[in-house]
């Protein structure tokens, strides 16, 4: 086993911080390849006029999944050291339904944002400008919403955990869905032509 | 102006990064994190380090003071979406100064929207604790069960919205 790097000891905590920048430059660089700076690209999936967002993410997805999962098979990546987002059911349901309707009417996410903004998009600086609000907001209620925001703890959990089956049938199922996805995709596009 | 890459090339390049981050790093991407971060300067800026240290929605963001932001690996990475974009969009020829919209609706009208869409998921993605980024890509790679939930519940509310936002981009 020969990663994580932060983790079997090969990169410290400042070789951590420099790479950030270059994994960041990346990032940004294929969200831009992909056309993900602009909001009314972006929006179109909700209409089902554009589905790049689909497309880009799923594909992504996908590919670190995949990735991630084979790499662990093969024993170069421990799975068990990669970080896990700690799961909060009924919280996480209403910050993803509330951060919908301001995707929806935003046209960008805080990522895309980011890059709207750095290609001179002013609504990007818009978005910027209502996350940073937003979360102010959030933590000037934070006591009155502390017990809500911590309620239905799961810990770090996946949902192959839940389901009571292998993670190799997990990584099948979400590679059929996507594949699924994309096919119904194309569909969508030729019947649209 | 060039046309974008396929949207499917685009993604295999983005979950390459993703999946370099985990074996580099041992964590994924994010994007809203940075944001709090920055806040959380703000804020002890605004009433100094030891009031803003004293708020719990507001300490883990600060472990070194004020700096903290500084040294937080998830806004030198978002230094780095930004350069990124920028180069990318130089290349291409798609470095543009202007407001993007609608057909619809003013340039006004656009900004304030994005503003209040941006406001929305300012708390969205602190109660989901993440963002497209940190939880949908990075936690729905790795299966996490709070990153399906929000990328159900995004997508599912963004619909069901959608009709009634039309005006906003058709």
């Amino acid at each position: 086993m020969t990663a994580p790097l932060t983790e079997t000891g090969a990169l410290g905590s400042v070789g951590e911080l420099l790479v950030a920048p270059l994994i960041g430059f990346g990032f940004g660089w294929f969200l831009e390849r992909g056309g993900l700076g602009h909001a009314p690209k972006l929006a179109g999936q909700f209409y089902l006029t554009d589905l790049t967002v689909f497309k880009v993410m799923f594909s992504a997805l996908v590919t670190a999944m995949l990735g991630a999962f084979w790499l662990d098979q093969i024993g170069l990546l421990d799975l068990r050291l990669v970080y896990v987002p700690e799961t909060f059911v009924v919280p996480q349901a209403i910050g993803g339904m509330v951060f919908g309707v301001g995707f929806l009417i935003g046209g960008l996410c805080p990522g895309t944002s980011c890059v709207a903004a750095a290609t001179g998009r002013l609504d990007g600086l818009a978005v910027i400008g209502g996350m940073l609000t937003g979360i102010a907001v959030f933590n000037t209620m934070f006591d009155r919403i502390a017990r809500f925001y911590e309620s239905t703890a799961l810990g770090a959990v996946t949902l192959t955990d839940l389901a009571g089956v292998s993670r190799g049938t997990g990584v099948a199922c979400v590679t059929a869905m996507a594949l699924t996805g994309f096919a119904l995709a194309a569909r969508m596009e030729r019947l649209r032509r | 102006m060039t046309a974008y890459d396929d949207p499917y090339l685009a993604g295999v390049g983005l979950g390459a990064v993703l999946l370099g981050a985990y074996v580099v790093v041992g964590h994924g991407l994010g994007a809203s994190g940075a944001f709090a971060s920055v806040v959380a300067a703000g804020t002890a800026a605004a009433v100094g380090t030891a009031r803003a240290s004293a708020l719990p929605a507001v300490a883990p963001y600060l472990p070194q003071g004020i700096t903290s932001f500084l040294r937080d690996w998830f806004v030198l990475e978002l230094v780095g979406v930004a350069l990124g974009g920028f180069c990318s969009a130089w290349l291409a020829g798609r470095l543009r100064a202007r407001v993007e919209r609608g057909p619809r609706v003013n340039n006004a009208q656009r900004m304030y929207a994005a503003l209040v869409g941006g406001v929305l998921m300012g708390v969205g993605a602190k109660f989901a604790r993440g963002c497209t980024s940190g939880q949908a890509l990075t936690g729905g790679a790795l299966l996490s069960a709070g990153g399906w939930i929000f990328i159900a519940t995004c997508f599912v509310s963004a619909y069901v919205v959608a009709p009634f936002a039309r005006r906003l981009w058709q």
